[in-house]
């Protein structure tokens, strides 16, 4: 019982697309953990395995103690989903989602009560109460969204990119609402393709076409990076970025705003040497300077320096 | 010109689009297909083969004559005998004769006599197109051609359950049946399908609500408005069109209840094979079409070739027109039309497996 989830060797085909190639997994009680990958890296397909929408083509999955998905319906009380589209019904207002949804899991009339009005309040849909949820914004929807999946309170949490509809100002509120439900004891699995969201995370898990490619802490993933990460700055950025990518080992580069960002393996000898070096014909006035890895560095070496050590550099971030 | 491409364009994607949508590719073909088969050779008005009873009253050689000549025009199909007026009109209530043949014990005399029928025709009316039926049959130069004068009226046509032959007789309870399934099957099979195609079954199968609550809470206010449409249908035939109900209320509502059991369970059938609700749509409207064309409802169920008859078999309405018409008309008990509720209720158990077991509370 010392992980929220724990899965061994999941996999799942669909005809003769793979959409996860056997992964391992252990999420911590009472914490966030977070999916990070992009589109088509199998976090829907895993979370939908987890809750037992899915049967797994291999591999062992257990939830709160039960393996799904033969308990899957014991699993179903526990557990709370949002799905990557909307999912509750438009034509309903925002209390009779609510109100539905509590007597789908079979909630008293007293707790339905306490609770509706717990989650109108908690998450500032008091006003909206009568109001059918079609006509809600992206971030009322999504709290509307959250605090249903929240009613029965449930001790795991699975959120499928929950915030890829929404404003920034909302995905921060967003995330506050989280954090104040694993201060309850909530775990909560969350997938997205935001770099900030992910950073938010306790844990993380970056999924690369169907594989886990690193798995830890944030700021451990940052530290334990395979990649020397350079910045170079006052450059002609079009001529700098022909002469960096003539160099062998440079495995990406990125520009942000007026710099331009290098991974390099970390194998790479003299990485700031061999890079003035290319630049010096036409760009001899750079600044070329090692900098901490970020987040989306770790993404970009985990999943592109990993794969083929040939690929071409990435032209854009 | 570019307003001409991008026409084409437009063209071009709704082409690609349908490519994708198997289901309605495969109904493109099949409706029309249905159709043609079912106005070509299916529906035909030269009626043959109409269940008949017969109570021979004279038992003469004379009147085995005329019944063999009866036979013979192949218009009627076997004929029970039945041993008084009573069983006749019994045979006729539970709809297992349409017509009704009477000969008069004195038909030897009468057919002397020349100012008396011989014969007594009892039509079902019921049914529809029936009646023309009886009066071809009145027409027929009957024992002429041996060379018995002949009779100035031999043959008396009575049309019982509906003496007046009023179209609306026989429409109002058989349209109850059509408007059923149009509403049960359609309402329902996109009722689930609109859920799935919205997201909303991925949230609620992920609950503890199980596939039996679901489909069960899903249908029961169905239910309910079949009952009131058969309420409304037979208030407004009362009112409107003068058309009573013969029988028991209660008979007629359970009957009700079971064909709209029956309509549902096809529709949630529909519901599992659908993945958008226009297929819904398209599926509902394939079981719609025989439905009305098939079941007895505009065209007699007796004209129908054998292939034809035995697809109507498989659609409720056929049964429930029965039912209904019974009830309603002839003033029939449920006991009386117990193989076609054995018939809806199988139905019923067998969409509902299928259905069952083709809804699971996952995705895949």
């Amino acid at each position: 019982m010392s992980h929220a989830i724990s899965a061994r060797g999941l996999a799942r085909h669909f005809g003769h697309v793979i959409a996860v190639a056997g992964i391992d997994l252990d999420v911590p009680r009472a914490e966030i953990y977070g999916f990070l990958g992009p589109n088509g890296s199998g976090k829907s397909t895993t979370i939908r395995m987890l809750c037992g929408l899915l049967v797994p083509t291999r591999g062992t999955v257990t939830v709160l103690g039960h393996s799904v998905p033969r308990d899957a319906e014991i699993v179903r009380r526990k557990l709370g989903y949002m799905t990557q589209r909307f999912s509750l019904w438009d034509d309903l207002t925002v209390g009779e989602n609510f109100d539905f949804m509590c007597r789908v899991y079979g909630l008293d009339r007293a707790t339905r009560r306490e609770r509706i009005a717990s989650r109108l309040r908690d998450y500032d849909l008091a006003p909206l109460v009568k109001q059918r949820a079609g006509t809600l914004s992206g971030g009322q929807r999504q709290r509307l969204a959250l605090g249903a999946a929240t009613l029965h309170e449930p001790a795991l949490l699975l959120l499928d990119e929950p915030t890829s509809a929404v404003d920034p100002q909302s995905r921060r509120d967003f995330w506050e609402n989280l954090f104040t439900l694993v201060a309850r004891g909530t775990t909560i699995l969350v997938s997205t393709h935001y770099m900030d969201e992910a950073e938010r995370c306790h844990r993380l898990a970056i999924l690369d076409r169907g594989r886990i490619a690193a798995e830890g802490e944030p700021k451990q993933l940052a530290r334990d990076i395979d990649a020397t990460v350079i910045e170079i700055g006052n450059t002609d950025f079009v001529s700098a970025r022909r002469a960096l990518a003539a160099v062998a080992e440079v495995r990406s580069i990125a520009q942000l705003g007026n710099r331009l960002r290098v991974l390099m393996p970390r194998s790479a000898a003299e990485p700031e040497r061999r890079l003035r070096d290319a630049l010096a014909p036409d760009n001899a006035g750079a600044s070329v300077e090692r900098v901490g890895a970020s987040l989306e560095d770790v993404f970009v070496a985990v999943t592109r320096l990993r794969n083929g050590a040939n690929a071409a550099p990435e032209r854009a971030a | 010109m570019s307003g001409l491409w991008r026409l084409l364009a437009v063209a071009a994607k709704e082409v690609r689009q349908l490519a994708c949508d198997r289901i309605t590719i495969g109904l493109i073909v099949g409706i029309p297909t249905i159709q043609l088969l079912l106005f070509g050779y299916a529906i035909n008005f030269d009626v043959r083969g109409v269940s008949a009873a017969v109570l021979d009253q004279s038992q003469t050689s004379l009147s085995r004559r005329l019944l063999g000549d009866l036979a013979a025009t192949q218009v009627l199909g076997t004929l029970r005998p039945a041993v008084s007026e009573r069983e006749l009109r019994e045979l006729m209530q539970q709809g297992a004769a349409h017509v009704g043949i009477v000969i008069a014990p004195d038909i030897e005399r009468r057919l002397a006599d020349g100012n008396r029928a011989v014969m007594q025709i009892l039509v079902d009316g019921s049914q529809p197109a029936l009646e023309n039926v009886a009066q071809g049959l009145g027409a027929m130069p009957l024992l002429q051609r041996r060379g018995t004068r002949a009779a100035a009226r031999p043959v008396e046509i009575l049309v019982a359950y509906n003496p007046e032959k009023r179209t609306a007789v026989q429409i109002v309870p058989a349209l109850c049946g059509v408007i059923l399934t149009m509403t049960m099957v359609i309402f329902t099979a996109s009722a689930i399908v609109r859920e799935r195609e919205r997201g909303n079954l991925e949230l609620l199968i992920t609950t503890p609500v199980s596939p039996a609550e679901l489909m069960a809470g899903k249908l029961l206010p169905y239910v309910v408005i079949g009952l009131i449409q058969t309420t409304l249908i037979l208030v407004l035939g009362y009112w409107l069109f003068d058309v009573p109900v013969a029988g028991s209320l209660v008979d007629l509502y359970f009957g009700a209840l079971l064909f709209i059991a029956a309509s549902l369970s096809l529709g949630l059938l529909i519901s599992t094979i659908a993945r958008t609700q226009f297929q819904a749509m398209q599926m509902a409207i394939v079981i719609m079409l025989p439905s009305i064309l098939m079941s007895g409802f505009m065209f007699p169920f007796e004209g129908m070739p054998a292939v034809a008859q035995g697809i109507a078999q498989v659609l409720p309405l056929t049964h429930f027109n029965e039912i209904i018409r019974g009830i309603v008309l002839r003033g029939a008990a449920l006991a009386d039309m117990r193989p076609e509720l054995a018939k809806l209720a199988v139905f019923l158990l067998v969409m509902l497996s299928l259905a069952m077991a083709r809804f699971r509370k996952r995705l895949d």
